[in-house]
This record gives structure tokens, sequence and C-alpha cells, in this order.
């Protein structure tokens, strides 16, 4: 059964969010999205700091959409941690529990028990000021965790970390929430982030949900250009017809798969070659674009390209110099059939 | 200080005589009696009307006046003030005289509040003397005469040891005289200064002053003579 | 360190030069001689102890009503709260003396709340309170509400979601947070109250050793002895600065 049972509608002026998310005990769920998404109002909305215009909100089978925050078995990690200045870390552990009823005593145990588990033994005293960022975002999770709750939000719980700490702090976080009983919702841009800790993926752009299911499944068929993007593909909607896709007008990409009607075709930056002329031989698309830009990506370049459909290159950077690519330059791409995956729309 | 004073005074310009103007500074007590006598008078004066002993500090500062009439008595070197009318303490009580007041021993009653002039100000000195035989306790001692007045008009106090003329200068109070005030009688006096620029008005005016027609605005605003 | 450009030294070191000098006045002329028997006179040492209790009751009493005011204010969404600030700063443009007439149309005997009140404010103690309150506790609220408006809501809502009910965020996370700025409210409070004049005359009256403070004493020392008034504003000038400086080491430093 799920833990987690939520439609939440949520107007504001000029924005609507409309989603409906389930999260079973035990589950960890991304909520993932471009920045104005709605994923934070998602979040607030569940965490009973935003009204709901409309919809409901059943944690283990109890409506909460009426309950007010403090009264929620919810534990919220912010962004940027919103630890108590002037507490020290143990006592800002303490404030859930000592909240919930525990002697000042007693709720002082229990935040010293979890400022163990999250690593931070020895650092009870210091102010958040004194923490580092990855010190402060365990501290921020031992608060959420020790008011025991059914379910942990989690917004941005990596974003305000530097490269280097993120990975660290990525990892204790995944058994963190491998071990948490109750359900989990993350909150994120990041698609790393999402993939590596949640069970689940929930895309949401303008308000609603475009696309769920686990990282896999997401990756290989993604449905919007943010998706696609996210994962690196070049990405286009067009009619299907046998084993081509009509993707602009008067023009069609050739693929493996057998399609018909709506349908997506997706293929790497990688799949795609440049060359001077028109490439000859072997099935494959070929068109003729322009130099949009050129950047550095990894190891490769990235070209961005323009023509009847806009599209991503990477290149090696000695390809490069052999084409003399400049930005505004007229060249041939090309795609082998074999290097797209076409689905249904 | 007092210099600093004195030089805003000059530099505010409200002491600065016009042409063939007198400029008199009198006790803030004089203000109806001498903007009447003013009038009829057809004399020029410009006044600043203040209390008696912040005009002597000004007069003191170089504020240039051609005309001092104090409530009290006036010492100034080199000048020679004359005494020219005098004022009485009255017991002050609101339209009615709803506590029924008739005598000094009345503000002794628990249920009347009483305010007076602090014993700073020529007032509270005055009452000091005048109630030196009754054992009155106020539940104030009001910064000058107009501020107990108003006490009593609010409501606040049920009686006001004031002047005669504050009581004839307002219509919600009437006053009730008490025999004891005779023996705080404060006498008024005017001089003409030394430094004064206009010398000859300055004189024209202390003599309407002294008039029988000035001394006839002064008694219909409660002095005696 | 970049030299600090005269458009804006010359100004600053005129300003300086126009608030110290009165006090260098004071200062300068004030009988040194026999300040020690002056301050022994009992009515100086009454209306000073006056004074400290007063103003210190009155900013007690500004903490207890402006700083859930302050909240409000910066808080609370409500209808009409630019009126209500407006209305919280009017003491401040208020000549004080209008002020305590006010307070007594209000307060006193037969004031609108102090005809049924069944006691008499004026010419009591707890009238020179109540008129210091009136008069400083603008100061206090605007603080305060500034300091609020400057914290973080968003404490608020963490506190929310770890069960805290909005009176104990208020009190464990809020209050702490501000805390700075109240007690900078409170000193600016504390220091209006202390010099109050207007206000405390007319509302309570002056009576030696119930509801004359320092203020009131100086400004009727004023009357008769210039040397006497120096004398006490000094002492109340030389009592509060030191008590300011004591608490800003200790509260807000």
């Amino acid at each position: 059964m799920s833990t987690l049972d939520a439609h939440l509608v949520v107007g504001l002026d000029g924005f609507r969010l409309d989603i409906r998310l389930t999260v079973d005990a035990g589950q960890v769920v991304a909520l993932l999205g471009p920045n104005g998404a709605g994923k934070t109002t998602a979040l607030r909305a569940l965490a009973g700091l935003q009204p709901l215009t409309d919809g409901h909100i059943r944690l283990g089978g109890r409506a909460l959409a009426r309950v007010p925050p403090e009264k929620r078995p919810i534990g919220v990690v912010f962004q940027d941690y919103l630890l108590f200045p002037h507490m020290s870390a143990l006592d800002n552990v303490a404030f859930g529990p000592r909240r919930r009823g525990l002697s000042k005593r007693d709720a002082r145990a229990v935040a010293a028990a979890w400022l163990a588990r999250v690593g931070l033994s020895g650092l009870e005293s210091r102010k958040p000021r004194e923490l580092s960022g990855g010190q402060a975002q365990r501290v921020a999770l031992a608060r959420a965790l020790a008011v025991d709750p059914a379910l942990l939000l989690l917004d941005e719980p990596l974003a305000a970390l530097d490269a280097r700490t993120r990975v660290d702090t990525r990892a204790s976080l995944h058994q963190h929430l491998a071990s948490h009983e109750g359900a989990a919702l993350i909150v994120t841009h990041d698609p790393l982030d999402a993939m590596m800790l949640a069970d689940r993926l929930v895309v949401v752009e303008d308000g609603g949900i475009v696309q769920e299911g686990d990282a896999a499944s997401i990756t290989a068929q993604p449905r919007t250009d943010y998706i696609a993007r996210l994962v690196g593909l070049n990405l286009y909607r067009g009619k299907g017809s046998g084993h081509t896709v009509a993707v602009a007008p008067g023009f069609a990409l050739t693929v493996a798969e057998n399609v018909a009607g709506d349908s997506f075709v997706a293929f790497a930056p990688s799949a795609v070659s440049l060359h001077p002329e028109r490439p000859s031989g072997s099935p494959r698309n070929a068109w003729q674009a322009i130099i949009a830009g050129i950047h550095r990506h990894g190891d490769n370049l990235r070209v961005q390209l323009d023509g009847p459909i806009a599209a991503a290159a990477d290149i090696t950077p000695a390809a490069a110099a052999q084409l003399r690519l400049v930005a505004g330059q007229a060249i041939w791409a090309a795609v082998k059939a074999t290097e797209t995956r076409a689905y249904p729309a | 200080m007092r210099r600093l004073l004195g030089l805003l005074l000059v530099l505010s310009g409200c002491g600065v005589p016009a042409n063939g103007a007198v400029t008199v500074f009198a006790a803030a007590s004089l203000t109806e009696a001498f903007t009447r006598i003013a009038a009829e008078s057809g004399l020029n004066v410009r006044f600043n009307f203040a209390g008696s002993a912040a005009l002597a500090a000004q007069i003191d500062q170089g504020a240039p006046a051609d005309v001092f009439a104090s409530a009290t008595r006036i010492t100034i070197d080199g000048v020679a003030p004359v005494a020219f009318a005098k004022n009485q303490l009255v017991i002050a009580v609101a339209k009615g005289n709803p506590k029924g007041l008739n005598e000094l021993s009345d503000l002794m009653r628990p249920d009347v509040k009483v305010a007076l002039c602090a014993q700073q100000v020529p007032c509270g000195a005055a009452a000091k003397k005048a109630l030196a035989s009754v054992a009155v306790q106020p539940v104030t001692l009001e910064q000058d005469v107009k501020a107990a007045l108003s006490k009593l008009k609010l409501g606040e106090v049920d009686a006001a040891v004031v002047y005669r003329t504050d009581v004839r200068a307002s219509p919600d109070v009437e006053g009730i005289e008490f025999p004891e005030s005779a023996d705080a009688i404060n006498e008024y006096q005017i001089a003409v200064l030394k430094e004064s620029p206009n010398r000859a008005g300055a004189q024209a005016f202390v003599d309407y002053v002294r008039s029988e027609k000035g001394m006839a605005a002064l008694v219909a605003a409660g002095f005696q003579r | 360190m970049r030299r600090a450009p005269l458009a804006l030294v010359i100004p600053a070191v005129l300003g300086l030069a126009f608030l110290v000098l009165p006090l260098v006045g004071l200062v300068v002329r004030a009988p040194w001689a026999s300040l020690p028997r002056r301050l022994a006179e009992p009515g100086v040492v009454s209306a000073l102890v006056l004074s400290l209790q007063t103003a210190t009751l009155a900013t007690v009493l500004c903490l207890v009503f402006g700083v859930p005011l302050a909240w409000l204010l910066a808080r609370a969404d409500f209808p009409g709260r630019r009126l209500v600030r407006a209305l919280v700063t009017v003491p401040l443009v208020l000549p004080p003396v209008v002020g305590g007439v006010a307070l007594l149309l209000v307060f006193g005997r037969r004031g609108l709340v102090g005809s049924w009140l069944g006691f008499s404010l004026p010419f009591t103690t707890a009238g020179v309170v109540v008129a210091e309150a009136f008069v400083a506790m603008p100061f206090l609220v605007i603080a305060v509400e500034g300091a609020l408006r400057g914290a973080d809501a968003r404490y608020e809502e963490a506190a929310a979601t770890l069960g805290a009910s909005r009176w104990v965020a208020f009190t464990r996370v809020t209050l702490p947070l501000v805390a700075p700025g109240i007690a900078a409210g409170a000193v600016l409070c504390w220091a209006r109250a202390l010099g109050e004049f207007g206000a405390t005359i007319t509302f309570a009256g002056n009576f030696p050793g119930r509801t004359q403070t320092m203020p009131l004493a100086v400004y009727l020392a004023l009357e008769t002895d210039l040397q006497s008034a120096i004398v006490l504003s000094l002492i109340l000038l030389g009592v509060s600065v030191a008590i300011l400086a004591a608490l800003r080491d200790r509260w807000i430093g």
C-alpha cells in the first residue's frame, strides 16, 4: 500500500500546479524538473507551508490537507538547510523531538544519537556557522529524521554543495534514505542526484507531470525536450509511418523501428557525424545544416546545428580541426538509422 | 547657553524693530490687556510675550527691546522700573462650581483635587505664600499658570490656584476670591530699557499704559491698580 | 584603506560638531565645584530614581505590547496593515504635549476609558510610565519590525515542520534571531522615555517624588536657577550614557 497518496492542486497568480503523487513506505521518489516547474511548491504543499487550492493529501491513510504543518508527520530538509543559527548542532536536532513531547534530556539524547548516525559525533556544540557545507547538510538531515517522519521531504538537498563534497554527501544521503522506513520525496533539478538517490522519477514541467518511471525507462525514452536534454539526447516528435517519422515540414527521419502515428525519435549527439560534402552509401539520414555554435563538452566539442531540425552533435577536437568548423558555416549532418530510437508518443 | 539663546533670537529676527516701532517684551499674562492697549493707543507696537524669567534672560543677552513689562520686580542695572498693576490669586473652579468650594480651607477636602503652580514660577511662589495657613495637598505642581488652568478645564482637577486675570480670560472657569491672597499680591513692573533704540516711542507706550485709558484696559482684564 | 571623500567627511564632521557642541556647552558652564552638594539634594536623587524606574517600566511595557505589534506588522497579512503601520508612528510626529492632552482625553478622570476604569492615571507614577511608553513605543516597534523583516521568515517554517506551533516558533526561533534588533529598539525606547518631558508633564503633572522626573526638574530649575538646571542635565546625561554604554557592551556589541 502506498504511504503517500496526494493530489496537489495549487493556484498561484499565473501558475497552476496539478500533480498526483504516490510514494510507498521505504521508497524514494525524485521530483525532477526545470526551475519554475512547481517542484518546490509541491514540496511546500506537502509540508503544509502552502495551502492546497484543491486535491488531497493522505499519508498512511490519514487526511492531511487541513492539518497545520506542525501536526504533520513530515520532516523537511530545506535547500539551504535553515539550521537555526542561534542553536548548536545538537539543539537543532533536538528541537523536533522536544516539540514532540520528549523531555529536554531525552530529546538531546535522541539528537546525539542522530548526529552520531550521520557521522558528526564531536560536533554537537558547534553553531551552524562553524560547520562546513557538507556537515550542515548532514545536521539538516539528522534534524528532519529525528522526528521519525512518515514522509521525508528533501528540497535540492545537494544543490548548495561544491562538486567534491557533493559526491561524498550524495553517497551518505543514499545510505540514510535506504535505511529510512518512511516514504521519501526528493525535489531536484539535477538528473544525476535524481537517478542515484531515487527509486522512481517523476518529471514535472509547467506545473504538471510529463513523465514518470525508473531512471532506465526515462533515459531510454524521453518524452520532452527538457528530459532529452537532461539525459543528453536529441529528441523529435512527429508522424510515424513504417520506418520514417516526419519531424518537420518536408523533413523525415529514417528509423530502425517500425512506428505508426504520433512518435518520438531520439538519438545521441555522438551519433551525429559532420561532413563537408553530402555523405554517400549506407541508409543514412543526412541533411544540410548551419553551425549555430560550438563549445567544449567534456573531452569533445558539442556543435549546435540549425537547419530543418535543431540538433546537437558531439565530435572530437581532431575532427573539428580537420573540418575547420566555424559558426555560421554550412555543413552536412548525418545519423545512421540504427543509432536512432523511435517510440510511440 | 544663554548667549546661544540670545543669538538664536536675534537671528530669528523676532526682536528687530521696524522704523518707528516700539518693541515690547511683556509677561504672558499681559497678552490680552496689552494687545488692547496697543490698538487703542495708535502706537506702532511689536510684542514678544513670554514668561517673565525667559524675557529677562533674553534682554540680558542683548535682545533688542525698548520696553520690558514683567510680572515680577525688574532687576536690571540702570533702568528705573515703575509698578503699574497688581494681580491677585483666586481659586479657579469649573463653571458652576460643581464641588461647592467657598474658601481656601475647602481645598483640603479629600474629594477635591488641586493643581498649583510649581514654586519655581511666580504663580507658584505666590501660592506658597497665600496657602501658608492651610495644609493643601496638591496633586500636581504645574510648570505655569496656563498649564494649571488647562488641567482644570480638562476636568483632571477640581480647583487650581491661579491669577484673577487668567480666570477672566477663560470663559469656562470661574474664580473664587479668598482673603489670604492679599498676602501674595503680584506687582507688575514696567521699564524703558537702557539700550532702547526708540526711547521716545518707548516712553510714549509706558505713559499710555499708566494713563486712565491704559488702566481701564488692565482692570477689564482682571488686574488691580 | 582608501581616503574618505571630503564631500562626505566635511558634512559628517559638521554634523558631529552640531550634535556634540551643545553638550560641550553644558560641560563647560557646569558649576563643577558645587556639583557634589547639588547631587546630594533630596529632590535630585528622587527625581533621578523616579526617572530611571519609570523609563525602565515604560520600556518593559513597550516590549510586552510592542514586540507582538511589530511581529504582526512584519509577518501577519491583514487588511489595513499600511494604515496600522502609519498609526504606530503617530506618536513620533505628534508634539509630546499634544500626546499628553490626548492621553488625558482617554485615560483622564473624564476620559473615554478613564471614566469607567475606576482609577485615575493622571498625577500618578503609573501615569508617568504610560506617558513615556506612549511616546517611546514607536521607536521599539519600528526597530523590531525592521529586524523581523530582515530575519528570514522561513526559519519559522522550518520550526513548524519540526512540530513547533507559531507561538513556540516565535519564542524559540524568531525572538532569539531578532534579539539584537529588540535590544537596540529597547535601548532607543528607554533613552526616549528617559528624556520624555512634554507628554509626562501634561498627562501626569509635576509632583516631586511621584511624577517629577529629571526632565521636569530640569525645566523647572531653568525658571529660577540656570546653574542647577545644568547640573541636573549633566547628571541625567551621565547616568544614561553610563547605563547605555554598559548595556551595549553586554547585549549589543
